[in-house]
């Protein structure tokens, strides 16, 4: 039951950090229709930037605060010297040119940090468990994961449905064109909207990195499993890419930790010890196959496009 | 008007005369080298030209087509390692099990569009990638070495460079041909009607549904066959064969050679790894160049080397054209 309660957290904490990720990903294709496979690269960067200031002066909260706020001005200055030029074209387009972004950055990662990787060490106040239940301790920087992420997930909310820029976002995404005839700087909201998915990615990237290490390539793997939590959820919806965000995060998770043993009460032990971790690596994305067949645009598709 | 003889045609034949003779040359200078490359370059071009057949013509954006490399290197691997190298069972199996994968893939993944289906297609192999990466009796992550080629009992030895440089080079003009068969059939116009304007295709009676599924697993097992020459060529085979970024590759030389061009994919190839060979010469960081030129090509040269051929080659004929122009203008 113990471990019962820590893999559920844990695939909370997982599914929280996918939604960033997707949350990003979703925001930036929902308003400027723009595919953008370097997110990946945003979520690299944003480690390597806090893991550099961490190194620097040794605070972790300062590498936190720098790592963003870094990861937004480049994700801002991509947007001005190569996104925009992207926009209205085909999404094949849209993959090709950030595949080439992706190798651009995964090189200069190379070129200015070298091929070793880093690391980002946790300060003493968030290495030691808490008991979250009687008798059950987690760990402490795990929780803090999952409370950042959760107010992150408010503030997004609040930012897009309470507020004047929220209002001219989602009036970007139905018809940009009347956004923008009736006089609002249409060209800054994108670098706005493209600046805070980067930020999304970034502060995901610097909060997974004490867990993993810092390495080239980092973003890829995860950004494939947010892809396919934006098609669980359906593209452009940010309450879609929560719900299958935590989705993911808790199927993937217990189904790593529990269905090797649940195959070995039905089959050999040989067997399962085979099938268990490529059965259940497979399983979200039977979850997607299963979402594709009964509602192909999603589970909460923004409708429309 | 001109006759048959452009520019254009005129680079196809000599890409064509360099890639027959390339063994002759590799022989009399001693290059094995050159020799190697090409090899790998003729196997890849097979596959993006299968690629090219769904991206190019049938306007199906496949994230995923490194997978079927994968499949179709694993089966020979795995075939071998089982101790089975004849190669009238390893090649259909390689062929089977790649058709079967497309056609899982391609009915569901068909039954999206746009970029659900860029990130479907690439979700997928990606699966099918972390699936084969944990089989720990194929090697897992490490990969597998392969001891002996497919055997073809007598008829072929593919252990000779030269007879399997051949016998790629001819499976991919066989696949450029087939390729281009099959758009110039019934069939190809409409995979390419569906790609134009599918709800009209739908509305005159094609079930464009099915066309394109039909469309995706040819191209499926075309590449499956490229993944098998891939695994005798290297004689080993690790899931980095299927990695996302290999698809990319893929997607790269498709666009880079020009779309729906029937030797498109082919210039397309061949260009992106000479060309990391070069940049690879010139810095260990290549891909540092790689990348911008990337976005570079798809900014500003939307019709891919062959678009450029094409442009460079009615360019030329204007010109010749102009000293009897002046006779037009005065009459």
């Amino acid at each position: 039951m113990t471990l019962f309660i820590e893999q559920c957290l844990n695939g909370l904490q997982f599914g929280l950090l996918l939604f960033l990720l997707a949350a990003g990903l979703t925001l930036v294709f929902g308003i400027m229709d723009l595919v953008n496979l370097a997110h990946g690269s945003l979520y690299m960067l944003g480690a390597y930037f806090a893991a550099t200031v961490a190194a620097w002066t040794g605070n972790f909260v300062l590498a936190v605060i720098l790592g963003v706020a870094a990861t937004l001005v480049v994700g801002m200055a991509l947007e001005v010297v190569v996104m925009r030029r992207l926009y209205g074209r085909d999404h094949l387009d849209h993959v090709l040119g950030t595949f080439g972004l992706i190798l651009f950055f995964n090189e200069a990662v190379r070129l200015i940090w070298g091929p070793a990787g880093m690391s980002l060490p946790l300060p003493a106040w968030l290495l030691m468990p808490v008991e979250v239940l009687p008798g059950i301790s987690y760990s402490a920087y795990k929780l803090s994961l999952i409370a950042v992420t959760l107010a992150v997930a408010a503030l997004l909310y609040f930012i897009v449905m309470r507020t004047r820029i929220g209002m001219l976002i989602r009036a970007g995404a139905s018809n940009r064109e009347m956004v923008g005839a009736l006089g609002v700087n249409i060209k800054l909201l994108y670098t706005l909207v493209f600046g805070l998915g980067a930020a999304l990615a970034g502060l995901a990237g610097l909060m997974q990195a004490p867990i993993l290490t810092v390495q080239i390539g980092m973003g890829e793997n995860i950004l494939i499993l947010a892809f396919v939590v934006t098609v669980i959820g359906g593209i452009g919806s940010i309450r879609g890419s929560l719900v299958a965000a935590l989705l993911v995060g808790f199927i993937d998770t217990l189904g790593r930790a529990y269905l090797p043993d649940m195959l070995a009460k039905v089959l050999s032990h040989n067997a399962a010890a085979t099938a268990g971790p490529a059965l259940s690596s497979m399983l979200i994305y039977l979850l997607m196959a299963l979402v594709l067949i009964v509602k192909p645009e999603g589970l909460f598709s923004a409708g429309g496009r | 008007m001109k006759g048959a003889f452009t520019l254009r045609n005129g680079v196809v034949v000599l890409l064509l005369v360099w890639l027959a003779l390339l063994p002759v040359y590799a022989h009399f200078t001693d290059d094995q080298f050159t020799l190697t490359l090409f090899t790998r370059i003729v196997i890849m071009a097979l596959a993006a030209v299968s690629l090219n057949l769904i991206l190019g013509y049938g306007g199906m954006m496949s994230f995923g087509h490194a997978a079927y490399l994968g499949i179709g290197g694993y089966a020979i691997g795995m075939l071998a390692h089982e101790g089975i190298y004849n190669g009238f069972i390893q090649w259909p199996v390689a062929l089977g099990a790649s058709a079967l994968f497309a056609l899982v893939i391609g009915a569901l993944s068909l039954r999206t569009r746009g970029v659900y289906f860029i990130m479907i297609t690439l979700a997928f192999a990606q699966m099918a990638y972390y699936v084969i990466g944990g089989i720990d009796r194929y090697g897992g992550d490490d990969g597998l070495t392969i001891y002996k080629d497919s055997q073809f009992g007598g008829l072929v030895n593919l252990n000779d460079h030269v007879t399997f440089y051949y016998v790629c080079l001819a499976l991919l003009f066989a696949g450029v041909f087939i390729v281009w068969r099959l758009v110039n059939s019934r069939f190809g116009l409409v995979i390419q009607g569906a790609r134009s304007n599918e709800a009209r295709m739908r509305a005159i009676g094609f079930p464009t549904y099915r066309y394109k599924l039909l469309c995706f697993v040819i191209a499926g097992t075309m590449a499956g066959l490229s993944g098998a020459l891939l695994a005798n060529n290297a004689d080993f085979i690790s899931p980095s064969m299927m990695y996302w970024t290999r698809s990319g590759d893929l997607i790269v030389m498709v666009v880079l050679g020009g779309m729906a061009s029937p030797f498109g994919a082919v210039f397309g190839a061949v260009a992106l790894l000479v060309l990391e060979e070069a940049l690879s010469g010139i810095t260990e960081y290549w891909q540092i160049i790689m990348g911008p030129l990337l976005l570079l090509v798809v900014l500003f040269a939307r019709g891919g080397i062959d678009g450029l051929l094409v442009q460079l080659g009615t360019w030329w004929q204007a010109r010749q054209a102009k000293p009897g122009a002046p006779e037009r203008v005065s009459a």
